[in-house]
């Protein structure tokens, strides 16, 4: 991360030179969503590359533009606005007209996070605010589901033969129908958003990036063990919960956003518990049948509380001691 | 204070310290009701109305009043014009009514008029208190107005009612809705910053640029106060 740093001096050797910079965290993240790209592509078909192109043509150009226009110096080349663009896009129904996209793109680069100051001063992952306008303003669009020949029986026949939208697990589960078996549910014959389908590829992705060190596993473990804890308090099947929806694609990708996690394991902890309650809390009371990125973006606006009410105590000092 | 034309109190209202964008007063009923334009045209003419008259009634009491209990003065003199505004709408323009609901009862509290009879009416002429009543009214007129036409345009396709991209667009609904009203907020009031730039470095030199009473605090004119 030491880049752009050219301000600053640095005095008394020696320093430990580290290869990892922003620019190869975001590709590494980039890289380990590849696996959910494909099979969005599997299932969905090539719409869903397109789609997902059109949303990281348009958030790089957006961050170069915003940049430009506000006189700062470009960013473009730490991958930043590329990881947005990917993961906003793996957040939208398949069906999702291109221009409503870019609307999105339009509020996460610009007014989530430009707005607030760029990389490092958002206080929300713009991803997940982009998803949460677009939700709220285009209604219609964001819960339209298209169905195709390569999902579950349990989707493709209550939706018809010939029909080109369907109920996604979640709301299966909530009108009492069928489900998918769990085994669909983990692979990823089912509809939804574009990159939340599969859990098995969205662990593949995960694990890529614990190995090379971009995440640490708490906030996920914490998260998706949470909603599955809740499920069994609700009397649910535990893995449909978890593989249904968003919790994997938020746990792994949207959670552990390093500007708006904690900083300490403590904090971690609480984070993820936070986000998985609210996850279920939402899916089981709320009038949504799904509710993850309202869950990480109600506990990303309480990161700084948290970051304050774990901060390490240095060694020799009392707990709770100002000095 | 030093004397001012009657033009520049006018004008002060307008931009220079316009009740919503600069001043940042009474913000709830902005938020609420600036989702239609025709919205900001009704509650700013509702809202000229009372402050102008409630600046000239209230300059005129102006040493009748006792210093220690003005504040429930001067809202006993708000409150008569609110109720005038109210039972008028409520009479001859039952739908109004409907539309701008509880927000005139609540003009009684709003931040502007107690603020403008506070800083402005109580220290000044009957004349000069009408024509600021009526700057500040028309400033908020305009700047609710305009909020109002963002919003709209953005959150329904269409401007005072009138279809402009309903046709071929989806309305993107999150603009009328509360989390959209501040964002709209937020940018109108940044690029009213980036346009009065001049003044705001004016006013910096000041050191009462930060300062909310800054417009009407007698030591922004000898410079500064120590804070």
């Amino acid at each position: 991360m030491a880049d752009k740093h050219t301000n600053l001096i640095v005095s008394a050797a020696p320093h430990v030179n580290a290869p990892q910079d922003t620019a190869s965290i975001m590709r590494d993240v980039c890289i380990a969503l590849i696996p959910a790209v494909s099979v969005a592509v599997y299932v969905f078909g090539l719409q869903a590359l397109i789609l997902t192109l059109v949303c990281c043509a348009a958030c790089v150009f957006m961050e170069w533009a915003t940049r430009r226009i506000m006189g700062r110096p470009d960013t473009t080349s730490d991958w930043s606005a590329m990881v947005t663009g990917l993961i906003l896009a793996l957040n939208l129904p398949v069906s999702m007209p291109y221009w409503m996209a870019v609307v999105g793109c339009f509020v996460a680069i610009v007014v989530a996070k430009q707005f607030f100051g760029g990389l490092g001063q958002n206080f929300a992952n713009p991803a997940i605010v982009g998803r949460i306008a677009l939700f709220i303003g285009f209604a219609t669009q964001m819960s339209t589901w298209a169905v195709t020949p390569r999902m579950s029986s349990a989707i493709v026949n209550v939706a018809g033969a010939d029909a080109i939208s369907g109920p996604t697990p979640l709301g299966l589960l909530a009108k009492g129908s069928a489900v998918p078996t769990n085994l669909e549910m983990f692979l990823g014959n089912i509809n939804g958003s574009m990159g939340e389908i599969s859990a098995a590829a969205l662990i593949i992705g995960g694990v890529y990036l614990v190995i090379r060190k971009v995440i640490s596993p708490v906030i996920p473990l914490s998260f998706i063990g949470s909603v599955a804890v809740m499920s069994l308090v609700f009397g649910l099947d535990p893995i449909f919960q978890v593989c249904a929806g968003g919790v994997m694609l938020g746990a792994i990708f949207m959670a552990t956003d390093y500007v708006t996690s904690p900083i300490t394991n403590a904090g971690k902890v609480i984070f993820g518990i936070g986000c998985g309650v609210l996850t279920m809390l939402i899916r089981m009371y709320g009038s949504y049948p799904e509710g993850v990125s309202f869950a990480i973006l109600f506990m990303n606006i309480l990161v700084p509380h948290i970051d304050s009410l774990t901060k390490h105590v240095a060694f020799g000092k009392e707990k709770g001691g100002k000095k | 204070m030093e004397k001012k034309s009657k033009l520049s109190i006018f004008t002060n209202g307008l931009i220079k310290e316009n009740p919503i964008l600069v001043l940042v007063l009474g913000t709830c009923p902005t938020l609420a009701l600036s989702t239609a334009a025709m919205n900001g045209i009704y509650m700013g003419l509702a809202l000229t109305f009372v402050l102008t008259c409630s600046n000239i009634f209230i300059s005129a009491l102006k040493r009748i009043i006792p210093d220690s209990v003005r504040i429930p003065c001067f809202i006993t003199v708000i409150a008569t014009f609110v109720t005038i505004v109210q039972l008028v709408i409520k009479a001859y323009m039952p739908e109004l009514d409907g539309i701008l609901g509880v927000y005139i009862p609540l003009i009684v509290v709003n931040c502007i008029i107690l603020g403008r009879a506070e800083m402005f009416a109580s220290k000044n002429t009957i004349v000069d208190s009408a024509i600021d009543g009526l700057g500040m009214g028309i400033g908020y007129m305009i700047a609710l107005t305009f909020m109002g036409c963002v919003r709209e345009l953005i959150g329904a396709g269409t401007v005072f009612g009138m279809a402009v991209t309903v046709n071929f667009l989806t309305p993107f609904s999150i603009a009328t809705l509360p989390p959209g009203g501040f964002f709209v907020f937020g940018c109108i009031i940044a690029l009213m910053n980036k346009l009065t730039k001049g003044k705001v470095r004016e006013k910096q030199e000041n050191k009462c640029m930060g300062c909310p009473g800054s417009s009407f605090c007698s030591k922004s004119q000898e410079g500064g106060c120590d804070q």
